[in-house]
């Protein structure tokens, strides 16, 4: 484990970094990563089912990447008909109870909401009442079949959101299907990517598992693509593949220092605070900044600040307009005690020792060309600056799909360049790489792909 | 500030609020904390004759919204099941106790005229104000030939009520059951026989719901029902009408009316007060709220007639029948028109849903260009029929409004209206 990478604790000399684990007393672990949006009970989902207006053409369902009928499955909460509002979900959705859970819905449905207006001012809270729906489905499986078995075996490389959507939709259309993965488990970001107590319980794999219910679905875990196995060989071995490889690559800062003890990447100490099953033996600076400004950044900040950290500052280059962390997962860190500055561009790591003891930053005011020159003290520096998709992936095979500015080209149907050949997730996807916009591109691309099945183009 | 006394039959009451027979009102304890709250009077739960009867267990079940807000009651409590002189005692007793506030006893009894003479010799030993005959208990008691049995029979409303006056000289108030197809009917009876005032409505037959899993209804007794008497909000507009269709009928006019049905704000109330009722009674909204809500009933109706410089309940009874009339006298030349205000309006399309769907295609809507999910709903004016129901399921309010469409115009109702055969024709 990382904890024991670096042989050093909480030292004497005033330059010494503070790092060490078993910062806040055994009670209060549980307490810090619990469920931070608990589930409604069934009161509170019909007062707030009894809220939403039943909108024509509704504008939260156009603002779904997934196109959830969202005033139906309200609708049917409200009358008490919790399978048939599960059932609503799933058929769009299949992740519909990790979504309800991680989805920024503030920029998504709950964005489109027409409560927004005055006289409300607030939104139907349909991501809560998504879960409520889920979490009470009554049946002990998904409400989905399997066609006819086709005899077609599709390859689809990435156990992560998209690549387990589009397996299920293949899997329904009576395809045979292997999902191919790196990692130990299943799951992708959704199992490591995502802030401990935003997904608890395990709740990842146990979706999962409901998913993979309905059969035709094989794992070959551990294998890497490029490594284990190659895209070329898994042409010649299945009717179709799909990738959604993700963005496995991490970005760095090129800054000197940066290779000092005590420089993170934030997606390592994220996908840690997954895996452990002890969160006190995670091993903590008293200091910490996190550069960047997106939803990974809140994530480890307000974990790592959680877990006893003196001070997070999260530091960005821009101004907080240009932050894509939500506006409400911005309003998050700052309750948890994370210090956000803005307009601040790192320069250089500062070491000691070869371990880090601070950020160089220049750091401007507003609209002025003259920046000030600032250093912030840390212990340890997590960079959250986003990944890009690793190449080597397909470097070895004869025929590559285009890749544009480092990711797949596709088309409206997730095809690639490549016949035979589709692509999700995001390592095609430009935008906020969503958990929800995942699971369209595979519920897209396995509609495709039955399609060149059952007609052969 | 307003004065809200009220002198009905010559009762005095500091406010009109009575609390109406029911359950609230069966004990001295019970009147003493609803005078204490500030009740302007009290009809005592309905007396009987020993024994008194039995009740089962359990009494009510709700019709509810899904949000949890009690719509409805549904009850199948009996009268008193004290004995008779309990009652009486107690009833002496708190009219001593509080001189100033109305005491009314309810009563039923077979329908004999000596059973009817004797409880009222013993009533008006007490000192209460008056007497309210009950008429309409739709449940339990007409099984055995009491309550509505009485008054959904418009003779034998006339034959017990005169036997009343003719035994008492206390005011004799015939309380109503609205479980018949004409109201007016009824009120004749009453008012033919002497009655001094009618009171309306009492519950409503119903079953609240069934229960889908045991197959019985809510508020069923182990595994059997019966249908109980239904009251709370839902039943206001059904109230409000029959109060009114009495208080513009040629027989019926002028007889004194106590309005009671689903009265749950002072708004209600002031709406009875309109329709011409000399003072309202109130239940459901004591058994939900507390005898609280009075402060609340007194004071909302207070402010508001402050507001329109009423300074006393006479300054309005009476002043919404005016307007009721037969559908043949409605102007068929008045027209609206629906009116959105693109200011208000949060784009739920719930309004265009309606029209589109179950009216007269009169609502258009467009995307707004470059603005998400942004639309705009517009009314087409040939097509509104001025129906109202966009209005209705608009969520906010003051949105849409109904604009006159033609001010000025000829009152032409369809009595004289050419499209009618039986227009006289100049």
């Amino acid at each position: 484990m990382w904890v024991h990478m670096f042989g050093y604790f909480s030292a004497s000399g005033m330059n010494e970094p503070d790092i060490k684990c078993e910062r806040l007393a055994p009670s209060e672990y549980q307490k810090r990563f619990s469920d931070i949006k608990p589930a409604f009970n069934q009161n509170q989902a019909l007062v707030e089912s009894s809220r939403c207006l039943y909108c024509e053409a509704a504008p939260c369902v156009q603002a779904c990447p997934t196109h959830i009928n969202v005033p139906s499955f309200i609708h049917r909460i409200n009358t008490n008909n919790i399978d048939g509002a599960a059932k609503t979900i799933l058929e769009a959705n299949i992740f519909g109870g990790s979504c309800a859970r991680v989805c920024p819905t503030e920029i998504l449905c709950e964005k489109a909401c027409v409560r927004n207006f005055e006289p409300e001012c607030q939104p139907i809270q349909i991501g809560r009442l998504q879960r409520y729906a889920i979490d009470n489905f009554s049946q002990e499986q998904y409400p989905f079949q399997r066609a006819t078995p086709s005899g077609k075996k599709v390859a689809v490389v990435g156990a992560g959101p998209a690549g387990i959507s589009c397996a299920h939709g293949l899997a329904c259309m009576g395809h045979d299907v292997i999902i191919i993965d790196a990692g130990t488990k299943p799951g992708g970001l959704n199992e490591y990517g995502i802030a401990a107590y935003k997904l608890v319980d395990d709740y990842a794999q146990e979706e999962i598992e409901k998913i993979t219910e309905i059969g035709g679905i094989e794992w070959k875990l551990n294998t890497h693509l490029g490594l284990d196995i190659q895209l070329d060989t898994l042409r010649e071995q299945y009717d179709a593949v799909f990738l959604a490889i993700g963005l496995s690559d991490k970005r760095t800062l090129s800054l000197s220092g940066e290779e000092s003890a005590g420089v993170k990447h934030a997606v390592d100490d994220i996908a840690e605070l997954r895996r452990t099953e002890n969160l006190s033996q995670i091993s903590v600076g008293k200091r910490v900044v996190v550069i960047g400004g997106g939803n990974t950044a809140i994530d480890i900040a307000c974990q790592i600040k959680r877990l006893g950290a003196e001070t997070v500052v999260m530091v960005y280059r821009r101004s907080v307009e240009c932050m894509s962390a939500t506006w409400k997962e911005q309003k998050f860190a700052l309750l948890n005690g994370v210090e956000i500055r803005t307009n601040c561009q790192p320069v250089a790591i500062q070491h000691d020792s070869g371990k880090v003891t601070g950020l160089l930053l220049d750091q401007t005011v507003g609209n002025s060309d003259s920046a000030e020159r600032i250093s912030i003290d840390a212990d340890i520096i997590y960079r959250a600056i986003g990944q890009t998709m690793c190449c080597e992936h397909l470097a070895l095979d004869k025929e590559i799909p285009e890749i544009q500015n480092g990711r797949i080209t596709v088309d409206e149907q997730r095809r690639t360049t490549v016949k035979g050949v589709w692509a999700g997730g995001d390592c095609v996807d430009f935008g906020e790489n969503l958990t929800v916009q995942a699971v369209q591109h595979g519920k897209e691309a396995a509609a495709s792909i039955d399609r060149y099945l059952k007609t052969g183009g | 500030m307003a004065d809200l006394s009220c002198s009905f039959l010559g009762i005095e009451s500091p406010n009109p609020f009575w609390l109406a027979s029911a359950p609230p009102t069966d004990k001295a304890l019970n009147v003493y904390r609803a005078f204490e709250a500030g009740w302007g009077g009290a009809v005592w739960k309905t007396l009987g004759e020993d024994p008194p009867p039995v009740n089962v267990c359990s009494r009510y079940s709700a019709h509810k919204s899904s949000s949890g807000e009690v719509i409805g009651i549904n009850n199948v409590e009996l009268i008193t099941d004290r004995p008779l002189s309990v009652n009486l005692s107690e009833i002496r007793q708190t009219k001593k106790d509080w001189p100033d506030r109305a005491l009314i006893v309810s009563l039923m009894v077979p329908c004999e005229k000596k059973s009817w003479q004797d409880i009222l010799k013993q009533v008006e030993d007490t000192g209460c104000d008056g007497v309210e005959l009950n008429f309409g208990c739709p449940h339990g008691m007409p099984e055995r030939g009491m309550g509505a049995a009485v008054g959904q029979v418009p003779e034998y409303i006339e034959m017990v009520t005169q036997w009343c006056k003719e035994s008492t000289d206390l005011p004799v108030i015939v309380k109503l059951t609205p479980n018949i197809t004409n109201i007016t009917l009824s009120a004749s009876a009453a008012k033919r026989a002497g009655a001094d005032a009618v009171s309306l409505i009492n519950t409503i037959n119903s079953i609240t719901g069934i229960d889908l899993d045991s197959m019985t209804a809510l508020g069923a007794v182990g595994d059997k029902y019966t249908s109980g008497g239904y009251c709370g909000s839902a039943v206001k507009p059904i109230a409000l009408n029959m109060v009114g269709q009495i208080g513009r009928h040629p027989e019926t006019a002028g007889i004194p009316v106590s309005g009671i049905g689903g009265i749950s704000n002072w708004h209600d109330a002031a709406e009875f007060i309109a329709l011409g009722a000399g003072n309202v009674q109130v239940c459901t909204a004591a058994m939900l709220n507390g005898f609280k809500v009075i402060s609340d009933l007194t004071d909302g109706l207070s402010q508001w007639m402050d507001s329109k410089g009423y300074k006393a309940l006479n300054d309005f009874r009476g002043r919404a029948l005016a307007g009721l009339t037969d559908w043949k006298y409605l102007d068929l030349n008045y027209k609206t028109v629906a009116h959105i205000n693109q200011e208000l309006c949060i784009q739920c399309g719930r309004c265009f849903a309606a029209c589109e769907d179950t009216e007269h295609q009169a609502i258009s809507v467009k995307p707004l260009s470059g603005e998400g999910w942004e639309r705009r709903f517009e009314v087409q004016k040939e097509q509104c029929v001025g129906c109202n129901l966009c209005q209705i399921t608009c969520p906010v309010n003051n949105c849409i409004s109904m604009v006159r469409g033609n001010e000025g115009s000829e009152y032409l109702p369809w009595v004289r209206h050419p499209a009618n055969p039986l227009t006289e024709k100049p």
